[in-house]
């Protein structure tokens, strides 16, 4: 399939932009129904009888969780939006984005912020390399292999405040951790009051999300078609070549999955920090989550508000920019 | 692949090509170490690399296996070896320092077995049982009602479709994706809306709305064929009767899964009582078991194995359904 030519306006280079979203969504959500759905194109005509019963009932089937969504969600989030661009809630002045500006000035704001991008940046890429790692090794013959995928999954299972203690005694400034690494004659590390705060959180990160990751990339593999990879075994392509160029553009859709999930997952460590450190951890442990309860308990609406549209904002930049990329590399595959 | 390697046995590193998958022959070992016979036979080397993939995977899956082996066997240790294994890393908890060992002794055999934590838990201190229960009552009506609302609505996206669903589902997916952070915002603003602030409400409502059983469901159902559905209409059955006669029995498998990745979810949740909850006494026992003071560590334990009792039978019997809920959730298997 080729690019559409890249011409014409910026405005309708964006809207080709969108349909490209929409039809990976629908390729992703749907599969087989868009077809169906294409071949009823007039949507303005009248609708029939049956048309109207059938919206009636879907609507009817949709509104409890609508209704839900909407209240507890949606809704709200416009009065959020609303919220962070006024003064206070008692005199509701509009102030423009001041409240923005406020927040992103905000030294707690900005070092939360740098923590959870830079925890993010090395953890989602060690989160996917070594999963993909252990999909390609447990691909292969491997004696106990569904045993294998079930000690590989169980961490996932394992509520993390079970498994705190056992980091606290990891990673203690007496460790076992620091015991072990004197026998290197490394010297000791408070792990987590000291710059190596993170590498702890980390670890618990990939310990507890590699299973999943590890599981999709399998479900990726097994689908690569069979006789692609046959072919080129018999034109003597080197396993290396096979993995690089086959199996990874075939998993390119897995990898955008894994990498939106491990990034979605990385925002929640801060469960683990805080059930290991509490309220107040080492300063490169203070995540968003830390400043937003934070801000929960000063009350602080506005900055609140601002904070959360902000970080909306920023996740559905994230997010589409993922899916756009997915969509440039794994277009010649359909 | 027999012929690809005969044809190029001579030349390149035996790393190298024990790398690329080839048949190894004895050009491929150094000279020195090359017998005199062919020694690396194809059984050889496809043993040979099978024992290097069983040491990586056994590697990880010892990792992985440790924290949860180390947290059984020490909540069967009596406080007095707890105490003398840990005793440095515990004690600085609440303050006081009880030098009982300098360095962290770890055992995996208790000295004594001792089933004394969980009759402590268990019988002589209801609060666990309390924390306990309090985990339970969030989580079983959330998943009940959450697949409740979800089966309805995704009964409505993927029986007959529009425009304004495609939208609202493309909506749902966005909402999905956003971490804590944002959602909880707006959640707080409604808990103290409707004054369901510090009540079991501001957790269950937005947990039962939450829009990723709906997601999940109606990717599920999107893959019953439409001839079942037609067929019922042709015999005559009602859009009710349809509902719950067809299309939720052939969702079985889903509703399972579904169910699964919920349950894991939410007893897991820190987030959500922090913000929504100020009493402590509603808390679930995530919380609750970081707020163990050091002198009951030995309890701690005891709570954490009980705590993940549970997770641990739900993924001893539904390990298949877990592992098809993923791979539904990556969207990989359409």
């Amino acid at each position: 399939m080729k690019r559409p030519a890249e011409k014409g306006s910026p405005i309708k280079r964006i809207r080709e932009a969108g349909n490209r979203i929409n039809r990976f969504l629908r390729r992703n959500a749907d599969g087989q129904e868009s077809a169906a759905r294409e071949e009823n194109p007039d949507h303005n005509a009248k609708h029939t009888p049956k048309e109207k019963r059938e919206r009636r009932v879907s609507w009817m089937f949709l509104s409890p969780s609508v209704i839900g969504v909407s209240v507890f969600f949606v809704l709200p989030f416009f009065v959020v939006i609303y919220y962070s661009l006024i003064d206070n809630p008692v005199q509701h002045h509009f102030v423009g984005f001041s409240n923005y500006i406020k927040v992103a000035g905000n030294s707690a704001f900005l070092q939360a912020a740098g923590n959870t991008l830079k925890f993010s940046l090395v953890a989602v890429p060690l989160a996917v390399g070594l999963s993909l790692l252990l999909a390609v090794v447990m691909e292969q013959k491997l004696p106990w292999k569904s045993r294998f995928r079930s000690f590989f999954l169980s961490p996932m299972m394992v509520p993390t405040a079970s498994v705190i203690m056992i980091w606290q005694i990891l990673f203690h400034f007496n460790g076992l951790a620091n015991v072990f690494l004197g026998h290197f004659g490394a010297g000791k590390i408070d792990w987590l009051k000291s710059a190596y705060a993170q590498v702890p959180i980390i670890l618990l990160f990939l310990w507890k999300n590699l299973g999943y990751n590890m599981i999709l990339f399998m479900a990726g593999l097994a689908n690569i078609p069979r006789d692609q990879l046959e072919v080129a075994r018999l034109e003597s392509a080197t396993e290396f070549q096979i993995f690089w160029l086959i199996k990874v553009r075939y998993l390119s859709s897995t990898i955008l999955f894994v990498t939106i999930m491990s990034l979605i997952n990385s925002f929640k460590v801060f469960r683990e920090i805080y059930l290991m450190t509490g309220d107040y951890p080492y300063g490169t442990l203070y995540m968003m989550q830390h400043f937003m309860n934070n801000t929960f308990k000063s009350l602080d609406y506005q900055k609140l508000s601002a904070a959360a549209v902000m970080l909306a904002v920023f996740m559905v930049i994230v997010i589409g920019a993922l899916f756009l990329t997915e969509d440039r590399f794994g277009r010649d595959l359909e | 692949m027999k012929e690809s390697s005969m044809k190029e046995s001579s030349g390149g590193g035996f790393f190298r090509r024990w790398l690329a998958g080839k048949d190894l022959t004895r050009e491929d070992l150094p000279r020195k170490e090359r017998p005199a016979g062919r020694f690396w036979t194809k059984n050889r080397v496809e043993t040979a690399r099978m024992v290097v993939r069983t040491l990586l995977a056994g590697f990880f899956a010892v990792l992985f296996l440790l924290p949860i082996i180390l947290t059984v066997t020490n909540s069967l240790m009596t406080p007095q070896e707890i105490s003398a294994n840990y005793g440095m890393i515990f004690a600085k908890r609440n303050g006081v320092r009880v030098f009982i060992s300098e360095t962290v002794n770890l055992k995996f055999i208790p000295d004594i077995v001792s089933f004394g934590q969980y009759f402590k838990v268990l019988i002589l201190s209801p609060e666990y049982l309390m924390k306990f229960w309090n985990s339970f009552i969030y989580v079983v009506p959330i998943v009940v009602f959450q697949l409740a609302v979800a089966s309805l609505a995704s009964y409505g996206f993927a029986r007959y479709r529009g425009r304004v669903r495609e939208v609202i589902f493309f909506a749902y997916i966005i909402l999905m994706l956003m971490p804590y952070q944002v959602t909880l915002v707006p959640n707080y603003l409604v808990a103290n809306w409707l004054h369901i602030m510090d009540t079991r409400w501001a957790i269950w409502l937005p947990g039962i709305f939450s829009p990723f059983a709906v997601y999940m469901l109606t990717k599920y159902m999107r893959r019953i064929p439409r001839s079942i559905y037609e067929a019922a209409e042709i015999d005559g059955a009602g859009e009710w009767q349809i509902f719950t006669q067809i299309c939720l029995p052939n969702c079985r498998g889903g509703l399972a899964s579904i169910a699964i990745l919920l349950f894991i979810d939410y007893w897991n949740m820190v987030e959500q009582p922090l913000i929504l909850l100020t009493n402590d006494q509603l808390h679930p026992l995530s919380v609750f078991l970081s707020r163990i003071n050091a002198d009951e560590i030995s309890l701690a334990f005891a709570v954490a194995v009980i705590y993940m009792v549970l997770p641990m039978m739900v993924f001893l019997y539904g390990e298949e359904y877990l592992v098809e809920g993923i791979v539904y959730q990556g969207g990989i298997k359409e």
